[in-house]
């Protein structure tokens, strides 16, 4: 019994001075350090407008629809693209409701960058990432969205072409991942553009 | 799979070949109480001053009986201070957001699983305030590593000296553990990741104002918040406009850092490493899945050092390996491969199973992480394991069911192992005919009764709460996926529960909207009888062998290095896994790859 006692007090001593160390002192040293080292990242790599308001993050994707947009993946984030409520849509190889908004997906993507009924659509354009809010779409889906947005905007293909290649996120150290075009920050880019 | 692929499958192997040894030769230091590290000068005072409020005396021994009494002891606080700061988490600070409390099986739930599962019923970006991240969760995800690290390390004493009743001091082992690995790796881990872009920081979510405003339809409620029906009882949905983004914020590169190198995996937010707020780049991604075995891995040199046979230690090690190799090219080869279904819906055939992954990891990351993380008891996500194709899924849920012992989590893998070890050793002596050894130790009635209850717990478990949810209402309302693939859903729920490990075929739902509670209690049940039976056996494994003499190696000992023992520990692994779960998983992800090349639909 008087083992069990002393236990008990190494027990409830032990868990505070670790909740002290490990997440007191721990987690306010990263703080510290990330606020003067890394103070955009560690703040959420936040972008903002030319008044200073936030426009969004970066690393986040937020909706766009018009023509005049690169469209980014679908998401199922809560009502679409909500950065509160981040996840995927948890439906398994044979789920109808995915098919179903496969077709659909896939019926949108081909009519709104005029590809004809059999053109195979890459699978991030018309899948729903796993956290909703993936900040990027793959290259080949880009390309198939570019001219759309070059006949909306009254661009040379060039330009825009360009500016798809500067908002490429490349895969690390040249193996690491895939390559990714940001398509906030393109679209961002395009804005800038015509502004 | 590409060139590429096979390139970061070689490098991942390689590094991790490289930094088992050093951690293993840190490991022997750390879990020595008189161990020397050149972080002495800063640890030493704070690690005096510690024993020193909990009145330990840190050259005092335990036995294996009053080891496990530490351990269980330190687990329930552990559990009473997660749960009172969950529930009262409205009245605590940093909670910028105003959450209220949790529910009460909620918060049971969730400090239960925290206890090294990290299976979670929440939505932490909308559920959870800082200060509840920060302590509630953090200190668990530090100290049920640091627990599953000494109770290997005792049972690695039991095997390793003899005729002694004694096996360590727990707390020594935890408060060194904690201190000098963990805090020190976490540390460097934390900053490398705020320099790929994880967010740490204090503020309250910011709000983005939108560059296009985005029509969504929602349902539409009444002015009690009430959704209105239509005539079918369907929800009436109507259109909004959304013009703003709420941005989360918080501490997450602290936390993320321990969910990673202690086999946590609980995420910080619903979507886990998938979001790219706690996995921003291919680079963190790959350090996180390193991460995730580095410790693990080095225990396997460390239990080879202990037992002064080091080819013991890379044997296992090996064993271990040839396992992970199978997994990730049978997984990665099965998302690569993709979805029949929706190949003919127009899919670009190339680019494999989208559903559920992110671009910047893409297929061969995704399918890589998810067998690391259920490999070890990890259970941290970087795709949606629900929405991978039949055999790609398959993979994850039976690597939980071996028992996570590829590696496995920080400790628990490697005495899990080490159950399969005594095992295989025991069946080696059955087919020769001689009393089996383990490293000159007797394997008697005891030991293989110990191993096998902590095999059965698990197998029972899975299957008996499994079964139960399958045949019950409560069970079949959590559902988001009918067919085989509902049935996969609640034996990953258990599976990963029991396993400990954490992860989920996500779409099942353990809140329902109408409270029950059935699922968060059971998941809960799971958790802790996956964790704590387990262990009890092991311990008094631990205790047995420890008591034992080694007897002189002779012409007919069975090696336990090289080839054949290699072989032999994959067989009675991947036997006894299959011998149990196979009939459950032909039900489920099996017949369900069948069904999708017959292109039926659910």
């Amino acid at each position: 019994m008087k083992e069990l006692i002393s236990d008990l007090r190494s027990a409830i001593v032990s868990t505070l001075v670790l909740a002290l160390v490990c997440c007191g002192l721990y987690p306010l040293v990263i703080y510290g350090i990330g606020q003067v080292a890394f103070h955009d990242k560690a703040n959420g790599s936040l972008v903002y407008d030319a008044k200073g308001n936030i426009i969004g993050s970066s690393l986040l994707a937020q909706g766009f629809t018009s023509d005049k947009y690169f469209i980014p993946r679908p998401s199922a984030a809560g009502t679409g693209y909500d950065a509160t409520s981040s996840g995927g849509t948890n439906l398994g190889p044979t789920s109808k409701k995915l098919a179903d908004a496969i077709t659909q997906n896939v019926a949108d993507y081909r009519k709104q960058n005029g590809l004809t009924a059999d053109a195979p659509v890459p699978a991030d354009a018309v899948t729903s990432s796993g956290s909703g809010l993936d900040p990027h779409i793959s290259l080949k889906n880009a390309e198939l969205q570019a001219p759309r947005v070059t006949k909306e905007r009254k661009l040379a293909i060039e330009k825009v072409s360009e500016l798809i290649k500067a908002n490429t996120d490349k895969a690390d150290l040249g193996i690491l991942g895939e390559s990714g075009v940001n398509v906030l920050k393109l679209n961002l880019a395009l804005d800038a553009l015509t502004h | 799979m590409h060139t590429t692929d096979w390139l970061q499958l070689a490098l991942f192997v390689g590094l991790l070949t490289l930094i088992t040894k050093p951690i293993g030769l840190y490991l022997c230091q750390v879990l020595d109480a008189d161990g020397k590290t050149w972080l002495d000068p800063i640890l030493k005072p704070l690690e005096r001053i510690t024993y020193a409020l909990m009145g330990v005396k840190r050259e005092q021994e335990q036995g294996w009986k009053q080891y496990t009494v530490s351990m269980l002891l330190f687990s329930l606080i552990g559990v009473v201070f997660t749960y009172a700061i969950l529930r009262c988490q409205y009245y605590l600070p940093l909670n910028p957001q105003g959450f209220v409390g949790l529910s009460d099986h909620l918060a049971f739930n969730t400090a239960i699983s925290f206890v090294n599962t990290n299976w979670q019923s929440y939505g932490g970006e909308s559920t959870m305030s800082y200060f509840s991240q920060m302590v509630a969760l953090t200190i668990h995800n530090f100290t049920s590593a640091a627990t599953g690290i000494a109770i290997a390390a005792a049972l690695v004493r039991g095997i390793s000296r003899a005729s002694t009743s004694t096996l360590g001091n727990f707390w020594v082992d935890m408060v060194r553990t904690t201190y000098y690995l963990l805090l020190p790796l976490c540390t460097v881990f934390a900053v490398f990741l705020m320099s790929q872009g994880i967010i740490q920081n204090f503020k309250p979510y910011d709000k983005a104002t939108l560059v296009e405003p985005m029509k969504v339809s929602v349902p539409k409620v009444d002015k009690d918040s009430k959704p209105v029906l239509d005539k079918d009882g369907k929800p009436v949905m109507e259109e909004q406009t959304v013009t703003e983004q709420t941005i989360v914020q918080g501490p997450v590169a602290s936390q993320i850092a321990i969910k990673m190198l202690g086999t946590n995996g609980g995420g910080y937010v619903n979507a886990n490493a998938a979001h790219p707020f706690e996995n921003p780049t291919p680079l963190s991604n790959f350090l996180q899945m390193l991460s995730i075995f580095a410790i693990g891995s080095g225990l396997t040199y460390y239990l080879g050092r202990m037992t002064k046979n080091q080819a013991h230690g890379w044997s296992v090690w090996s064993a271990m390996m040839i396992m992970f190799l199978a997994g990730v090219l049978v997984c990665a080869h099965a998302e690569a491969a993709g979805n029949p279904i929706h190949h003919k819906l127009g899919l670009a055939v190339a680019d494999g199973n989208m559903e559920g992954k992110e671009v910047r990891f893409g297929i061969f990351n995704s399918a890589l992480f998810a067998t690391i993380t259920t490999d070890a008891s990890c259970g941290a996500v970087n795709a949606m394991h629900d929405s991978f194709t039949a055999l790609g899924g398959l993979v994850p849920l039976f690597n939980i069911q071996l028992g996570e012992i590829v590696i496995g989590g920080v400790g628990a893998g490697l005495y899990g192992m080490l159950v399969f070890v005594v095992l295989a050793v025991f069946i080696a002596g059955l087919m020769v005919g001689r009393t089996p050894e383990y490293l000159g130790k007797k394997i008697q009635a005891f030991d293989v009764k110990m191993a096998m209850l902590s095999l059965l717990i698990l197998c029972i478990s899975i299957l008996g709460f499994s079964a139960w949810a399958l045949v019950s209402d409560w069970g079949q309302a959590g559902l988001n996926n009918a067919g085989p693939h509902g049935l996969s859903e609640i034996l990953y729920a258990y599976s990963s529960a029991t396993g400990n490990n954490g992860s989920a075929f996500a779409g099942l739902t353990a809140n329902p909207t109408n409270g029950d509670p059935h699922y968060n209690v059971t998941l809960g049940f799971a958790m802790l009888i996956g964790r704590f039976l387990m262990i009890v056996p092991i311990m008094a494994l631990a205790g047995s062998l420890g008591l034992k003499k080694i007897a002189p190696p002779s012409a007919g000992t069975f090696p336990v290095s090289g080839f054949t023992f290699t072989v032999l520990l994959i067989g009675t692994v991947v036997l006894i896994g299959a011998l149990n779960f196979l009939p459950a998983l032909a039900l489920g992800p099996i017949v369900e790859h069948f069904l999708t090349a017959a292109g039926q639909l659910f």
